[in-house]
């Protein structure tokens, strides 16, 4: 079975008036179907860039990239993937259940079926009952959710996250983390996931990759030994800690060498 | 709200104050110049009498303006000649036909601009030269202009020269509301392969509502000056305008100041207008309360 997503060489630069910016340089990557994977590494390494090339928000300078055996951007018009921006990014003037009908309006839905449709995606994450309620009337944590729901409401079987729980506290993060975790046993998409936490990335990820900035470029890539199943618990465990550890050297190394 | 209707009272009643004495200074100076005809010394409370109820004075007293206002509107038929009412409807008429045009001619400049680089960089400099000329040295060229096209009456002249005023603070607005949404909220439209149209009817056009409104109601304000500077030069006999220019003429400044205070009551009912069906629009928009 091919890879949902595969770059090959990919690389990006950015010409700005202070030069050039090699924001990716020769990024290799297999993300196969159902995978977890997750990025992280130091601001400025390419992340952001990285999920944007996939999505075709940003064309790559250099090198190949196909997502699900098609060119991104041929992947973008036929609605491959969901996006979730690191800011929620719900229109104001839309209440929830709006905001997620808006995919659907442009899709095409019929009115019936967005209704169900929201109905679903809300109860996906846990946000049942607040469909009427505009973005303002819900905390950090919620507004992110219902961007989820937002991604997650016409079926495309890539979820893009960038830094989705970047702003939230650490209390919220953990019961978010729980529950994209338990959304992504449930409907089996391949999730791309931007952080900055080493703890996030090891425990939601079955594939950890490590990047390192000026250029951008992947250091190491860490398979999870855990199952799909797996609580906040395993976070105690002696693998879990190694694989932090490497993460953590991994990301040491790119620094140092920088 | 207690207090705050206390501290606007309070700021009306300093108002009046302020103005009754301004009207005893600036008034003196005739009414000692008729009491030394008499061979009369005043008193000064009998100055301040004497300037109260003059018939040509150079400032008109509170009371002699209200009076006024009172006489033309409420005691006049809404028909006759001499009622504020009607003068404030024919001007109220043509400010909201000018007004309309004004808005609509904004918008669709703003689009323009918002979209084509080439009409931002050919109608943005024009539109803002076209603010810099005085309104009351295009005033009559626009009216005769207008009636040597052949189109009758004051109607159309002014509705247009209230247009010319009101179009630009609706043009910079909505370029900026059009332009308001970020590059995530773009961004999010390009990943639903949404088209132009969807973008700018489910985006930008309803980002820009906020920035609208703030332009309508400043918009409104000068359509109404528009209007009035339409109405002054001569041969007008109807309107505001017009009512402020005959005064003039007569040497009637309770008549030019009870017009003014008309036209600045109509102002400030149809900004509030304004603000009200904002606030409604708003909260509908799920704007915060
Ligand atoms: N549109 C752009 N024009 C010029 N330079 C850019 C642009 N977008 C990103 N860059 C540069 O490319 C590099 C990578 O940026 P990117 O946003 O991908 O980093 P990141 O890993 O997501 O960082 P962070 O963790 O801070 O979000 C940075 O040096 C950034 O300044
Ligand atoms: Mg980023």
């Amino acid at each position: 079975m091919g890879s949902v997503i595969s770059a090959r060489d990919l690389s990006l630069t950015f010409q700005t008036n202070d030069g050039p910016v090699h924001a990716l340089k020769d990024v290799s990557l297999e993300i196969g179907k159902g995978e977890f994977v997750s990025f992280i590494g130091p601001s400025g390494c390419g992340k952001t860039t990285f999920l944007r090339c996939i999505a075709a928000l940003e064309e790559p300078t250099g090198g190949s990239l196909t997502v699900n055996g098609m060119s991104a951007d041929e992947a973008r018009r036929a609605r491959a993937y969901g996006y979730v921006f690191q800011a929620a990014g719900l229109y104001p003037w839309r209440t929830v259940g709006r905001n997620i009908a808006l995919p659907l309006e442009i899709m095409g839905f019929s009115k019936a079926e967005q209704q169900e449709r929201i109905g679903r995606v809300l109860d996906l994450v846990e946000l049942s009952g607040f469909e009427k309620k505009f973005p303002w009337q819900l905390s950090g944590g919620m507004q992110q959710r219902a961007s989820i729901a937002r991604a997650l409401a016409f079926d495309a079987d890539i979820l893009l996250m960038d830094e989705p729980f970047g702003a939230l506290d650490e209390i919220v993060r953990d019961h978010l983390n729980e529950q994209v975790l338990a959304l992504w046993r449930r409907t089996q998409k391949t999730i791309a996931f931007v952080t900055h936490s080493i703890d996030e990335a090891v425990f939601l990820s079955t594939k950890i990759v490590v990047m390192s900035p000026r250029p951008g470029r992947i250091t190491d890539v860490i398979e999870s030994p855990f199952p799909p199943e797996r609580g906040l618990d395993v976070r105690e465990t002696p693998e879990f800690i190694e694989i932090a550890r490497r993460v953590r050297e991994g990301l040491r190394a790119g620094t140092v060498d920088a | 709200m207690m207090r705050s209707v206390g501290a606007v009272l309070t700021v009306l009643v300093a108002l009046v104050v302020i103005w009754y004495a301004a009207a005893v200074w600036m008034n003196s100076g005739w009414a000692l110049g008729q009491a030394e005809k008499r061979g009369e010394v005043l008193s000064f409370s009998q100055l301040v009498v004497e300037t109260m109820d003059q018939k040509r004075p150079r400032l008109p007293t509170p009371h002699q303006v209200f009076g006024e206002l009172w006489d033309t509107t409420v005691e006049k038929k809404v028909t006759s000649k001499r009622s504020l009412v009607f003068h404030g409807w024919i001007t109220l008429q043509s400010t909201l036909w000018g007004f309309a045009l004004g808005v609509v001619v904004g918008i669709l400049l703003a689009v323009a601009i918002v979209y084509s680089r080439v009409m931002e960089l050919s109608v943005m400099p024009w539109a803002v030269i076209s603010q810099t000329i005085p309104i009351v040295a295009l005033a009559p060229m626009i009216i005769v202009l207008a009636s040597s096209a052949g189109i009758e009456g004051r109607g159309v002249p002014k509705a247009i020269i209230s247009a010319y005023l009101c179009f630009f603070p609706v043009l910079v607005g909505m370029v900026k509301g059009l332009r308001s949404p970020s590059r995530d909220q773009l961004d999010l439209m390009r990943t639903y392969g949404a088209s132009g149209a969807e973008v700018f009817w489910k985006l930008r056009m309803p980002a820009s509502v906020p920035y609208l409104f703030a332009s309508l109601k400043i918009g409104i304000a000068a359509a109404l000056v528009g209007t009035i500077v339409g109405e002054l030069p001569t041969g007008a006999i109807r309107g505001l305008g017009a009512r402020i220019l005959i005064g003039d003429q007569f040497g009637n400044p309770i008549m030019i100041w009870s017009a003014l205070f008309a036209a600045a009551i109509l102002a400030g009912g149809l900004v509030i207008l304004f603000g009200v069906i904002e606030r409604l629009t708003l909260r509908r928009m799920g704007a915060a309360r």
